[in-house]
């Protein structure tokens, strides 16, 4: 207990988020923006859905214990749906603000890509979603106590730390998949990203039992990854290329039209 | 491989073959620069060709070359620069506004969940008579209505007041009690929070140390803030003070009495920039007549850059400011009036005279800051520390909060507006602006959103399930 576990878990479950921000979104003013209003977007389907799930149970009687369990998973469902479609009012509005910068820019090119902004937008629900899942987590990690000296189990910080990593890159990859799936009209993409998603949420109810709950998430995550690299236009063979370190062969010619005309007063 | 998501800024202009044989008659071929071009005319039909037509036929581009559209074209092709500099700078004034209201939020919150004292009821403001302990939740919300209603009009009188001293040039006194209240901020304030933090962490200070620190505080705190100083130790003071102004209103402000006067404040701010009458809108015209900065220094601003006839970028100038103003002070009343209308119409950049736009050939996108008023720096730490100290622990409720403020803090770029200012002279926001009320988001939140967890904390706990959507 104490900042040991505290500093362990925070690293374990936001370490790729925080890895990911500081190299590639926030150095561009634009990105972060994306990110910041992804994750405005991630909070009202959250609110939406919590509202949801609260006055259901205050319509329903408290004592069935079995219902409100019936009603939580309801809930959870209910949650999942309203995420993916907040997603896609994003990538509505993210795919008019592109229009948008790029009539506005000198070149007719927005400064940013819809595939770069499907990326931070993914990375942004992934944030705000692990966050709000682990930080009151974190936050009791500080202080004194024995995990479980109920009966419940002693490793709920670390896989709570793992599951969180897990679905902040489950997000990002979701988001990448998704926004890809809209623009082409790939429907079943998207029907299998929602599936993906009611899965890895469905998974989190077996969860004392890890064993069952925490691998398939993070075999679930990989095959996404997977899944995300290639839609994104990766390949075996970029790979290679980047951890080569080759330098481009620019063995064109210089065009005419780059020279420039020196300015005559 | 870090470097394969950095190229999104296209800094290569592409001018093809076409335009560069053609344009023979026309001036040359502009290369990009950083910054607005000296308005050459074929540059601006250039600019309107790229602008409008990707897909032109060469003949067309010929055609629009020599044509005579002279004048008309180079206000709106200056318009429409102006108006992609704006959303392009928009961008990053948004971030650099960002930074200091989130470190201003990380201390409010971080005091709030360590040092007890400020979340311990000590009694009330005179601002605020109507106690809040009454039986009936009916009578609450009465005493928290009047409350509000005794704080708003304090707050209008103030500014009324203040507004009548600036128009009757009795600058003086606006100085004197501007000085006094930020002495008051930075010593009385300071030597108490400074007391509270040293007896949660059961730190022994003798006085004779205490008074050497605090003075030093104090009086390198006045010289910032009032007359000279580096820029970043000016603005962390700005950002130290206002964490210690939205303390107090946490402190003694009742519970429900806050969240209304919140409320009330975002109303009363929309009305006092809009109407004609309004108190504010008739700062920014005196300060428009006059062509003055209005209060510069009840803001933050994140350049200084605004001496004047500047062509060249000076490091040496950025330490000395224009500030002869005086900045925060202690009445929410005065931060709120002026502070607010800086924070209106100065989002953009306003630099102090008018100056001729070669100028800006010069000028860095740093130069031009971006300014924003203390007292939403103050009004968004109350929010925030609010939402921390009455959630039962709960740091979600507290995340949102800040995220939500954020959105609104990023109004100036979502709605980009190409006329804020003409002329370098301030220009009341038009109503769209306005009326988007970036406090409504982080009203709503802690309100929906603490009621919600204290129901889920209770089902958890009976539950003991846990199911992640």
């Amino acid at each position: 207990m104490g900042a040991a576990v505290f500093f362990g878990c925070a690293g374990i479950a936001f370490g790729p988020a925080l890895a990911l921000v500081l190299l590639t979104v926030a150095a561009e003013p634009l990105r972060v923006i994306v990110l910041v209003a992804g994750a405005f977007f991630w909070l009202v389907s959250l609110l939406l859905a919590s509202l949801i799930w609260f006055v259901l149970v205050h319509l329903s009687d408290r004592e069935d214990a079995k219902l409100q369990y019936g009603l939580l998973i309801f809930g959870a469902a209910v949650s999942v749906l309203l995420q993916e479609a907040f997603r896609f009012a994003y990538f509505k509005l993210l795919k008019k603000a592109d229009e948008g910068l790029a009539t506005i820019s000198e070149d007719g090119r927005s400064p940013i890509s819809l595939r770069q902004m499907a990326y931070v937008s993914g990375l942004s629900f992934g944030i705000i979603s692990g966050v709000f899942s682990v930080i009151n987590i974190l936050a009791d990690s500080i202080g004194p106590g024995i995990v479980g000296i109920h009966g419940d189990s002693p490793y709920y910080f670390i896989t709570s730390a793992f599951l969180t990593m897990a679905l902040v890159l489950l997000h990002t990859f979701w988001g990448v998949i998704f926004f890809d799936a809209c623009e082409k009209r790939r429907y079943w993409c998207l029907g299998l990203v929602v599936a993906s998603h009611l899965l890895t949420s469905g998974l989190t109810f077996l969860n004392p039992w890890y064993e069952a709950s925490l691998v398939p998430i993070f075999i679930i995550t990989f095959c996404t990854g997977l899944w995300a690299f290639f839609t994104a236009g990766g390949s075996f063979r970029n790979i290679l290329k980047c951890l080569s370190c080759k330098q481009e062969d620019d063995s064109r010619v210089m065009r005419y039209s780059a020279l420039q005309v020196p300015f005559e007063d | 491989m870090i470097t394969f998501m950095n190229n999104s800024d296209s800094e290569e202009e592409p001018c093809n073959e076409r335009t560069s044989l053609m344009s023979a008659e026309s001036p040359p071929v502009p290369s990009y620069q950083d910054g607005l071009q000296a308005s050459e005319a074929g540059e601006a039909q250039a600019h309107r060709k790229r602008r409008t037509g990707s897909g032109r036929s060469p003949n067309n581009i010929a055609d629009g070359d020599t044509s005579d559209l002279g004048v008309p074209v180079r206000e709106s092709a200056l318009e429409n620069e102006e108006e992609e500099l704006t959303l392009k700078y928009g961008a990053k004034h948004v971030i650099m506004l960002f930074v200091p209201v989130t470190l201003c939020m990380i201390v409010v919150v971080a005091t709030i969940k360590s040092v007890r004292f400020y979340t311990e009821k000590n009694g009330q403001l005179i601002y605020t008579p109507f106690s809040e302990d009454t039986p009936s939740v009916g009578q609450r919300l009465l005493n928290s209505v009047l409350n509000t209603i005794i704080m708003i009009s304090v707050i209008v009188v103030m500014t009324v007041f203040l507004v009548l001293l600036y128009k009757y040039r009795c600058y003086k006194f606006i100085h004197g009690w501007l000085i006094l209240s930020s002495l008051m901020l930075l010593f009385l304030f300071t030597y108490i929070y400074l007391g509270e933090v040293l007896k949660t962490y059961n730190v022994a200070m003798d006085y004779p140390t205490l008074f050497l620190v605090i003075w030093n505080f104090g009086a390198v705190g006045m010289i910032c803030i009032h007359w000279k100083g580096p820029l970043q130790l000016q603005q962390a003071y700005l950002i130290m003070i206002s964490a210690l102004m939205a303390l107090v209103f946490i402190k003694y402000l009742p519970e429900w009495s806050a969240w209304v006067i919140l409320g009330a404040i975002s109303i009363y701010d929309l009305m006092a920039v809009l109407c004609p009458k309004g108190p504010l809108r008739m700062l920014v015209e005196t300060a428009q007549e006059r062509n003055e900065p209005i209060f510069p220094a009840l803001i933050y601003s994140s350049a200084m850059m605004w001496t004047v006839g500047m062509a060249k970028p000076d490091t040496a100038a950025r330490g000395p400011s224009q500030q002869t103003w005086d900045t925060a002070e202690d009445g929410r009343e005065n931060h709120r009036s002026p502070s607010h209308t800086g924070s209106r119409m100065s989002e953009t950049r306003s630099p102090v005279p008018t100056r001729p736009i070669t100028s800006f050939e010069e000028v860095e996108e740093e130069e031009r800051g971006v300014k924003l008023g203390l007292g939403d720096f103050i009004f968004y730490s109350v929010l925030v520390g609010k939402a921390a100290a009455t959630a039962s622990g709960d740091w979600n409720t507290t995340l949102a909060c800040f995220v939500a403020i954020l959105i609104g803090t990023r109004q100036p770029f979502s709605s980009p507006l190409p006329s804020t200012e003409r002329d370098g002279h301030p220009c009341p926001p038009p109503p769209s602006q306005g009326a988007r009320g970036p406090p409504a988001a982080p009203l709503v939140f802690p309100a929906l959103s603490s009621c919600v967890e204290q129901g889920c904390s209770l089902k958890a706990l009976e539950g003991k399930c846990e199911g992640k959507p």
